[in-house]
């Protein structure tokens, strides 16, 4: 009997069903509340031709950035990329499909697409690249693109607390699209740094109800840190130091 | 003189005012928060998630889930709140945040910006770029005036990809602060020590000069 128990015991079993040319949403920014262990166990799987959607790649040895040396994405949507020197050689090379889009649509298109909202229009990216090939209509005055939303067969979210049926807490700024991409999966798989009980997370304070999670499983994590900045590095920094 | 970076923060932020909700972008703009005047109360907004972002944390303080929009390790302020990104772009798309302070390659005496593109060399993307320009009323855009080889930034026409169309409509750089209007640069100040002249031949797009210029204080 699993009712609405959605932990799972191996991150092969979170994983299962992912195939390759399949659409794959990502919480985290920058490597800040990235589900590292399910991208190291699609990385394990070897699925390719994946077509990625995350703010950002990761770099070179972390984040998305380890499933670029075997080449298993085709395509990433993301808003900022670039951190990782594999990720420029595949882009300039014609190897890797980028589709930039700006980090406020991003967040929409994820979130029109967990909530069943097909289109929405923005006047983000209005006389940009970003506009071309895109629907425009002027509300009030002022001129609007029509952007689509995502919706991915899977995606990998990373939250701090899980109780069993999948309500999440997530912690900090580790929060970002974290709670946008377990809305838009149609298979949603959460790693968490902690399990509870259920009825042990105050129903008031849960960000994401369980309803949109498939799969929970625990895990520890790295927590890589990109530019690890304190008040007295600032300072020398700032003095050109 | 030209400004220092530090300098160009620091005029910048003579233009915070009390109880403004700001946002500052990467480089010189994040340097605004080191000159907020005591007398007023400010709370900067981070695009990850983060509105009531604190200085720096020291060794002890850093947490790997608490960052800034430059992927920095950062604290918290009091009264600070935290929210997932579409939140966060809805404060910001919806016209919520009262300042928005960010860098460029390029401005247009259209008020256009171009920031986040050289074709052919630098592709990193746009970030919350586009979407800041596009629902904030009151940008100030903080650039040096010219390349390094004395090629100028204010044009009048951009000729990188734009980050946003007709949104720009203050420019502080090294050399002076600008206002657009109408379809040209007017020169509202100019920094300490630069004429006006300087300031001519470094702006390639039509810069109006109307009477007596002043010097920037700092």
């Amino acid at each position: 009997m699993a009712g609405f128990d959605k932990v799972v015991s191996s991150y092969e079993e979170a994983m299962a069903g992912l195939t390759d040319n399949m659409t794959v949403i990502a919480g985290g920014f920058g490597l800040c509340g990235i589900p590292e262990n399910l991208i190291a166990e699609i990385k394990r799987k070897r699925t390719t031709d994946l077509t990625l959607v995350s703010n950002n790649c990761g770099v070179d040895d972390f984040g998305l950035g380890v499933l670029l040396p075997n080449r298993q994405i085709k395509k990433i949507i993301a808003s900022y990329v670039g951190e990782n020197a594999e990720f420029e050689r595949q882009m300039m090379a014609g190897e890797l499909e980028v589709e930039l889009t700006p980090q406020g649509t991003l967040a929409e298109k994820m979130r029109a697409g967990g909530a069943g909202i097909p289109a929405f229009f923005t006047a983000t990216g209005v006389g940009t690249p970003v506009a071309i090939g895109k629907e425009e209509r002027t509300f009030n005055g002022r001129d609007y693109i029509l952007e689509e939303a995502i919706v991915g067969d899977f995606s990998i979210v990373k939250a701090w607390k899980a109780d069993r049926y999948g309500n999440l807490v997530f912690r900090k700024t580790a929060r970002n699209f974290n709670p946008l991409a377990a809305t838009a999966g149609k298979i949603t798989v959460v790693e968490v740094e902690k399990i509870v009980e259920v009825g042990e997370l105050d129903p008031d304070q849960i960000h994401t109800p369980g309803i949109y999670v498939n799969r929970v499983i625990q895990g520890t994590f790295e927590k890589r840190i990109e530019q690890r900045t304190t008040r007295s590095s600032a300072q020398l920094k700032e003095k050109g130091e | 003189m030209a400004l220092s970076r530090d300098q160009i923060a620091q005029r910048v932020a003579q233009e915070l005012k009390d109880g403004y909700y700001v946002n500052l972008g990467i480089g010189i703009p994040t340097l605004v928060a080191n000159y907020v005047p005591q007398d007023i109360e400010v709370m900067l907004q981070s695009e990850n998630g983060l509105l009531g972002m604190g200085q720096f944390p020291t060794e002890d303080e850093i947490d790997a889930d608490l960052i800034n929009a430059g992927k920095q390790t950062v604290t918290m302020a009091n009264g600070a709140s935290i929210f997932d990104s579409a939140e966060s772009f809805a404060m910001i798309r919806g016209g919520h945040v009262d300042l928005t302070v960010l860098g460029a390659f390029e401005v247009d005496v259209n008020g256009n910006i171009a920031s986040y593109m050289i074709p052919g060399k630098l592709i990193k993307g746009m970030g919350g770029a586009m979407d800041l320009v596009a629902g904030a009323d009151n940008i100030i855009v903080t650039m040096t005036h010219a390349s390094k080889h004395g090629i100028s930034k204010l044009l009048s026409n951009c000729s990188l990809p734009l980050t946003g169309k007709g949104c720009i409509k203050k420019v502080l750089t090294d050399l002076a602060f600008i206002e657009i209007k109408a379809g040209k640069f007017h020169l509202l100040e100019r920094a300490p020590g630069v004429s006006v002249e300087e300031i001519i031949k470094l702006t390639a797009g039509e810069l109006v000069v109307n009477g007596e210029i002043p010097e920037m204080k700092l």
